[in-house]
This record gives structure tokens, C-alpha cells and sequence, in this order.
């Protein structure tokens, strides 16, 4: 790697929120700039080059011109860097996975849909190329970037908790979703998010994607309590965990053969 | 003169979203002249089919990281009108001031780090931090102010949490609306000094006019942002709910976004068209931005929407410290603690429509008798806009052929940056690319 880390941000089939949340690092922002090249960044400088360390990738694979350019910047670049629920799980785009296709075309573009290049499932960005790193969230955490850069930079392994977002909303002191007769998916989702949405007096709805191994590392006192199993919650409530499923499916499949 | 001109910009930068121009000019004469949208689609309109009325503005605040906030109140309103749920004068009052924190949010964006660096000649706003250090220090901070108002009210700065079907789930303190309040009073200096360096440079704004129809939202109350009818400067005012007839939608072969025509070949949405059809209605302090730049209405040059986008920054910080004063004076009304509205779900078709930054924005959903959603269709503000931006660049290349190949592409660029395209928003892409 340069000495002074050259990186660039790219992004596909996403809402461009997480490169917002890199913009509106606002002074922090000219501090990142002192250690690192920013040196493709298109929502931000007109600059452009293929010389670079880091890619950040926001938003899901989608099209195979897609799938060409992830494999482009695999190329170029030493560490890909996943930012938000659409590139690192394939997020809200994923929830057109468990629709029937056709229907899904005709709905939005009527008998013209042919004309429009997509694949049937929208795909976490680790579908089509080797991904190092991953920033969760819809959209993404500030600090959790920042951290994750430094730790690169340093050479150092990121601390990204793999424990449910219910550990930081007991911390939190809150009252517990399902005690207001509602649903959460804080039992099953990766923490790292402080537990921001039931902060804010809502719930979580998932965007961190799923614990590793959502069958060990869930918070089922509360899910028992309740009488659910984790398999239903994620089933019944799941708003962007379609992609992450499927390849769990797949996973279980493989291993029964 | 130059006889051969061959532009080929796959993907633009500095918009949200990608798309390219394609200009190709053979012996002195103009054979192609394309703007491209070449997003990938991601089918909203079909995603938020079979969900609950309490997920839907969820699912539709991620069209768009932007203005996550203009389409969860846009969605919320379809959602309400629907179901027949009231939303409190505090909740309305509330919501006009998160708002009005997005548009300046992204105005501020758009203008200062990604407009401004073609007035100084830069590819980015980075050179500026060393050349214009103070400028873009002053950038930041009212673009901070604007974050800091959303998260005050709405949560967060992007895909606001508290915005619920009838209400919020969790509004700001007494508290922290007094020192809202102050921060917005201590912002008028900063907005001051933008306006003088803006000016300073606006005579980098291309001198073009096409005549054209503008159409916004509009409100005998107020410039109108989070409610109103249409109007159009053609042919006057219409009910949200005869939208169609407005925005008809048409597909064309070079883009993934839908485009959209009225009275004529296409219309401009956005600051502009607002400024343009209620320029009375704008604050004081903005009106004395919008005259010495000279703009007043009807005004045609789609390079002055940059300009409107300013003049609206000082209008939201303004109306935003009326709209605290209101609240304070009715004294908060306070809400339980993860408060959730009692709705009484049942069938129906709800139309929702704001002014999001870039211009109106309309969710129209059906729901079935269990709340689940049946039909979604969703109107841009930067679909209405790609005809525009289309005709405007066949009217402006052909004026602008004398210059260096260069040249032309960066007037293009400007010329489509100053819609300040959501190409995220309308599908996903932009680039200039000149064939020959």
C-alpha cells in the first residue's frame, strides 16, 4: 500500500446514503483527508483513477455490467471495503428477492420491461467478488467507518461486534419492544448501531444484517419469552436479511448433501 | 467553430446517481445530442407491494440517502390519506421544520460542494479547502446545521427514525428547540457570506434562456414545500389527486428513469419553479438574496436554479426560526415515550405529494382492507426533469459549438448539474460522452 493510502468510492443499486454519511463527516471529513487520497469519489470530485489501495463499495450488485465493474475494481485495488446493508447484505433491495420476477418488472415498467437490464435477485457485493470488509448499516455508522479505516491503515483486524443489537438497548435502558406488543428484530441483528432506531422510540427493523450464527448468538430469553423461535422472526418480520437467507438456505442445503 | 465534436461522458460526476451525455457533431452539424439515464432499476414501486402500512415509508425513505426525509413524509402522507389518519397541528408544524432541514442539508450540498468548484474551475471541492479555506469552512457549517436540525427532530441525518404514520415516534424537547433556534439566528451571517462569494462568481453562470413550463406545488399560506396544489406557469392550478394528468409518464429508449410531460415537451420542477411560481411568498431576507442576483420571476435560465437553491437556504433558516416560535408560543404538547398512534386500519387509496429539494414529489398508494399495500406508484422530481434537461441541452449546443470541445462538455455538465439531478432517486446514473 502508498504510503498515504489511496482510496476510491464507487457505487451501484443503492440510495448513495452511506457516501452521504462519509460526506457529512463535514470537518472530520478534511481530517480522514489528511491521511488518506481520495482519488475516485463521483458523487463528490470529477478526478478519476484506477490507481488505487481501498475501494469502498456502497449499493448491491444487480446487472452483470455490474458484476463486470466490481470485478474491475477487485483488480485495482488491495482491500474492498463494503459500506451499507446493500452492499454488504444486499439490504431493502433484496426484498424484491422473494417476489415472483415477472410481476415485479410488469409493476414498474409495464410491457416495457424488457428494456431494462437487471438480474431476477439484487445481491450483497460478496456474491460476485471477495469482499475484506465490511461497514453494516442502513446507512452506515460515522464512527464504525472511521474505525474500520484506521484499523486498515494500522494493519489491525476492525472490532465489529457479532452480538445482538439487544445487548446495547438493555445498556440503552429501554423498554423492550416486544413488551409494547410490537415486533423487533433487535434479537437477531448485529450489533454496533448503539440501538439507534429504538432510541428513537421505534424498533429495530434489521438493516445490520444477522448475527453470525443467528441459531446460537440470538437473544432468546426475550424471543422465548414471546413465544417465537429466531427462524420465525426472521421469516415473518425480515426487511432486509431476503439475500442473507437465501445463501443461509444454500449453506444448509450444501451441508445436508 | 468546431466542425467535429465528439463528447462521450459516461457517467457524470458530482450528481447523485449516474448518466452520461453524448454529443456528436459531424461537419459543423449537430447529428446526436443525448442525456442518458442509465441506473439500474430496483422496482420500489414493486417492493413495498404485500407490506404493512406501518413499513411502507421504511421501505421507500432508502430510494434516496438525500432526501430520505421528502420521500418518508411524501409516503406517510399517502399512507395517512389512505387510512384516514389526522396528524396533529405540533406533528404538521414538526414536520415542515424537518423539511426544511433536509433542503437545506441538500441544497447546501449541492451548491457548495458540488456546484461551486465549476465556478472556481476545480474538479472537486477539495482544492477549495486550501484556496478558499474560510468559504468552505462556512460551507460545512451550514451544512451541519441543517444535519444537526434533522437529527433534532426527525433522529438522524439520513433514513430519519422517527417519522411514523401519525406523528413521530419521539419529538425534541422544549430545550432543544430554543437552541435550534439560536444556531439558525447565528446562521444569517454565514448564509450572508455565501451569497457574496457566490455572487462574486455567478458571472461563471452560462447566460442561456429556453422558454419552458415550471411546475411546483403551491399555497395561499405559505412557499409552498410540504403541502399544496399544483401549479404550472402554463396553466394554472390543479388537485394533487389529478397528478396523472400532470405528470404523464412516458419511457424512452436511453434511460432507466421514466420520463414525464404536461402542456408542452417537458417541464422543470424544483427550486426554481418554486421561486418561479411563488417567488411573493419567499422571507424577506430571501427575496433581498433573489434580487441581487437578479432573479424574479418568470425566469428561464436553468442555471439560476443553483441561484433559487440559495435564495431557498436563507427563505428554510428563516422559516424555520417562525415555525420554532409558533411551537414555543403553543407550548409542546408532550407525547408518551415510543409513541404510537391508534389507527383503525382499512381499505383505500391514499395520493401524498411534497416539494422534496429537487422538486415535487408524489407516492400514491392502495391498501387492502388488512393494511397491506396492493399498488404503488411513485412520481420523481428528477424524472419530470430529464425532457428538460434534454431539450435544453439540443438548445444550448448548437449556441455553444464556437467553443473548444473542453468547454462544451463542462457547459453541459454545469447545464445538467444544475438540476442537481437524483439520478438515485429516479433509478440510479450519469455521465457526458461525446461521439463522433
Amino acid at each position: 500500500m502508498s504510503e498515504k493510502p489511496r482510496v476510491a468510492f464507487f457505487d451501484f443499486a443503492g440510495c448513495e446514503g452511506d457516501q452521504l454519511q462519509v460526506i457529512n463527516l463535514e470537518e472530520k471529513l478534511l481530517d480522514l483527508i489528511d491521511i488518506v487520497d481520495v482519488v475516485s469519489f463521483r458523487e463528490a470530485i470529477s478526478e478519476h483513477s484506477d490507481d488505487y489501495d481501498i475501494a469502498f463499495i456502497e449499493g448491491s450488485a444487480t446487472t452483470s455490467h455490474a458484476a463486470e465493474r466490481l470485478e474491475e475494481i477487485r483488480g485495482n485495488a488491495d482491500i474492498v471495503v463494503a459500506i451499507g446493508s446493500c452492499a454488504t447484505i444486499g439490504g431493502i433491495n433484496s426484498i424484491r428477492n422473494s417476489q415472483d420476477f415477472d410481476e415485479v418488472q410488469e409493476r414498474v415498467y409495464g410491457d416495457e420491461a424488457d428494456m431494462f437490464d437487471s438480474w431476477e435477485k439484487a445481491k450483497a457485493v460478496d456474491a460476485v467478488i471477495e469482499v475484506d470488509y465490511e461497514v453494516h448499516g442502513c446507512p452506515i455508522v460515522q464512527d464504525e467507518f472511521l474505525h474500520v479505516v484506521e484499523s486498515i491503515i494500522r494493519g489491525k483486524e476492525p472490532d465489529i461486534p457479532n452480538y445482538p443489537v439487544c445487548v446495547e438497548c438493555k445498556l440503552n435502558e429501554n423498554v423492550c419492544t416486544f413488551e409494547r406488543d410490537e415486533f423487533c428484530l433487535g434479537p437477531v441483528t448485529r450489533a454496533g448501531c448503539d440501538s439507534c432506531c429504538v432510541n428513537e422510540g421505534t424498533r429495530c427493523w434489521g438493516c445490520r444484517g444477522l448475527i453470525d450464527d443467528p441459531n446460537e448468538e440470538a437473544h432468546k430469553e426475550v424471543l422465548e419469552e414471546y413465544g417465537l423461535s429466531v427462524e420465525d422472526v426472521i421469516k415473518e418480520f425480515g426487511l432486509y436479511f431476503n439475500w442473507q437467507q437465501e445463501v443461509r438456505e444454500k449453506k444448509e442445503e450444501d451441508e445436508d448433501e | 467553430m468546431s466542425e467535429n465534436v465528439d463528447i462521450d461522458v459516461e457517467y457524470i460526476t458530482r450528481v447523485e446517481g449516474h448518466g452520461n451525455i453524448v454529443v456528436d457533431v459531424e461537419n459543423g452539424n449537430l447529428k446526436e445530442c443525448e442525456w442518458q439515464v442509465i441506473e439500474a432499476p430496483r422496482f420500489f414501486e414493486s417492493m413495498v407491494v404485500g407490506h404493512n402500512w406501518e413499513r411502507v415509508h421504511h421501505i421507500v425513505s432508502r430510494i434516496c440517502g438525500i432526501c430520505s426525509m421528502a420521500h418518508q413524509f411524501s409516503s406517510l402522507k399517502a399512507t395517512e390519506n389512505a387510512l384516514g389518519i389526522e396528524i396533529s397541528e405540533q406533528d404538521q408544524l414538526l414536520r415542515r421544520l424537518g423539511l426544511n432541514a433536509e433542503t437545506l442539508q441538500s441544497h447546501v450540498l449541492h451548491l457548495g460542494y458540488l456546484a461551486l468548484p465549476d465556478l472556481v474551475d476545480t474538479g472537486s471541492v477539495l482544492p477549495l479547502v486550501s484556496s478558499h479555506t474560510e468559504e468552505v469552512k462556512t460551507v460545512i457549517g451550514l451544512h451541519r446545521l441543517g444535519n444537526e436540525m434533522s437529527e433534532m427532530v426527525s433522529g438522524r441525518d439520513t433514513h430519519q427514525q422517527r417519522l411514523i404514520p401519525g406523528g413521530f415516534s419521539k419529538i425534541p424537547s422544549q430545550g432543544e428547540l430554543e437552541s435550534l433556534k439560536g444556531k439558525l439566528e447565528g446562521s444569517y451571517d454565514d448564509l450572508t457570506a455565501v451569497a457574496d462569494f457566490v455572487e462574486s462568481l455567478s458571472s461563471e453562470l452560462p447566460d442561456f434562456t429556453r422558454e419552458t413550463e415550471f411546475i411546483s406545488l403551491t399555497c395561499e399560506e405559505e412557499y409552498a414545500l410540504y403541502d399544496g396544489i399544483l401549479d404550472s406557469t402554463d396553466t394554472g392550478t390543479e388537485s394533487i389527486e389529478n397528478y396523472k394528468e400532470y405528470a404523464n409518464e412516458y419511457i424512452v429508449p436511453q434511460s432507466t428513469a421514466k420520463y414525464t410531460k404536461h402542456n408542452r415537451e417537458s417541464y422543470m420542477v424544483g427550486a426554481l419553479a418554486r421561486l418561479n411560481n411563488n417567488y411573493e411568498q419567499l422571507s424577506p431576507r430571501a427575496k433581498e438574496v433573489a434580487e441581487k442576483f437578479g432573479l424574479e420571476p418568470v425566469n428561464h435560465n436553468p442555471f439560476m436554479n443553483n441561484i433559487a437553491q440559495l435564495v431557498e437556504s436563507v427563505h428554510v433558516v428563516e422559516e424555520s426560526i417562525e415555525i420554532i416560535e409558533k411551537l414555543l408560543d403553543r407550548g409542546l404538547e408532550p407525547q408518551d415515550e415510543y409513541h404510537r398512534p391508534d389507527v383503525e386500519v382499512k381499505a383505500g387509496r391514499g395520493v401524498g405529494v411534497v416539494e422534496a429539494p429537487r422538486g415535487i414529489l408524489i407516492h400514491d398508494y392502495t391498501y387492502d382492507q388488512n393494511g397491506k399495500c396492493t399498488d404503488a406508484n411513485c412520481i420523481i422530481p428528477t424524472n419530470q426533469n430529464h425532457a428538460n434537461i434534454q431539450n435544453d441541452m439540443e438548445s444550448l449546443v448548437p449556441k455553444i459549438l464556437g467553443e473548444p470541445e473542453d468547454k462544451i462538455e463542462k457547459t453541459l455538465e454545469m447545464l445538467v448539474r444544475a438540476y442537481d439531478p437524483c439520478i438515485s432517486c429516479s433509478t440510479h446514473y450519469l455521465d457526458v460522452e461525446f461521439v463522433g
